[in-house]
């Protein structure tokens, strides 16, 4: 029923005008899985959070967004990564309140409270890769009038 | 909406006076570089004009992120500077929701519902900020 189509992209972090394309496909993305608009408004904050973090502190890289499923439930992954400098204390990066660039704070410990998974692998020197999926809390179906 | 689909607001943001009054209506999906100038263009725009107030319309905005929710905030303390009050208008419930989860409960922004409503809130007399130090100005 669903098809990768218009889920599944790569798309480049290289300036603000790619903060606006990331928000938009991971909206419409996560409006063909079936999200509902709270899950929307999360993963779209979520993605634009993250997708800053690469053009900031990573100077630039890409998302790829892909269309996972289990056990009949719709889900969407997104993977940030960047080859930038890394994040040299991970555990102090993700508490909130903590920030190297110009933000609150709230980028990455923030974020991670938005989505359902939340990994982040990170190699001083090389890079970073943050990757997050959600979950469609419904099956994308469309129910008829009670 | 006039346009079909959510097209991002490149360039400059209008700011409208009415009264006393700066109404500041975001659309859309802004580029980071598009909020800055907004912020600046506010600055200016309430010195030139002298107005007591700005509200800012954000019901048709689908997402705050960090970078906005602080943007809005630091127009909010630069017009308090400039002695005009901000009230934020017209958030969406998803925003609110996704916000406080983000960790990003904005304290010091003044909210109303609805645009009508923040005029409102900017015509009554001006309450004395909360907290703030031991300030004395006599009763």
């Amino acid at each position: 029923m669903h098809t990768a189509a218009g889920v599944e992209a790569r798309l480049p972090i290289r300036s603000d005008m790619d903060l606006v394309w990331v928000r938009q496909h991971v909206r419409q993305a996560a409006a063909q899985l079936g999200f509902g608009l709270v899950d929307q408004t999360k993963l779209v904050t979520a993605a634009s959070e993250l997708a800053r973090n690469t053009l900031v502190h990573g100077g630039g890289g890409l998302m790829e967004a892909t269309h996972v499923r289990a056990g009949g439930a719709e889900g969407l992954r997104l993977s940030f990564s960047d080859s930038g400098p890394g994040i040299p204390d991970l555990e102090r990066a993700l508490s909130d309140g903590y920030t190297s660039g110009g933000g609150l704070g709230m980028g990455l410990g923030g974020s991670r409270r938005l989505v359902h998974d939340f990994e982040v692998e990170s190699t001083p020197g090389s890079g970073t890769t943050v990757r997050v999926t959600s979950w469609a809390t419904r099956p994308p179906r469309q129910r008829g009038a009670v | 909406m006039s346009e079909g689909l959510s097209r991002p607001a490149a360039g400059h943001v209008p700011v409208l006076g009415l009264g006393d009054v700066l109404l500041v209506t975001l659309q859309g999906d802004l580029y980071d570089s598009t909020a800055h100038r907004l912020q600046q263009d506010l600055a200016e725009a309430i010195a030139r004009s002298r107005v007591t107030g700005v509200v800012i319309d954000i019901s048709g905005v689908e997402i705050v992120d960090s970078f906005l929710g602080r943007v809005l905030a630091e127009i909010a303390a630069q017009a308090e500077l400039l002695a005009a009050r901000t009230v934020v208008a017209g958030m969406r419930p998803a925003v609110a929701v996704t916000l406080v989860e983000l960790g990003l409960t904005l304290p010091g922004l003044r909210t109303a519902l609805t645009t009508e409503a923040a005029m409102e809130l900017l015509a009554r007399p001006v309450v004395p900020p909360r907290s703030g130090g031991g300030r004395e100005g006599g009763p």
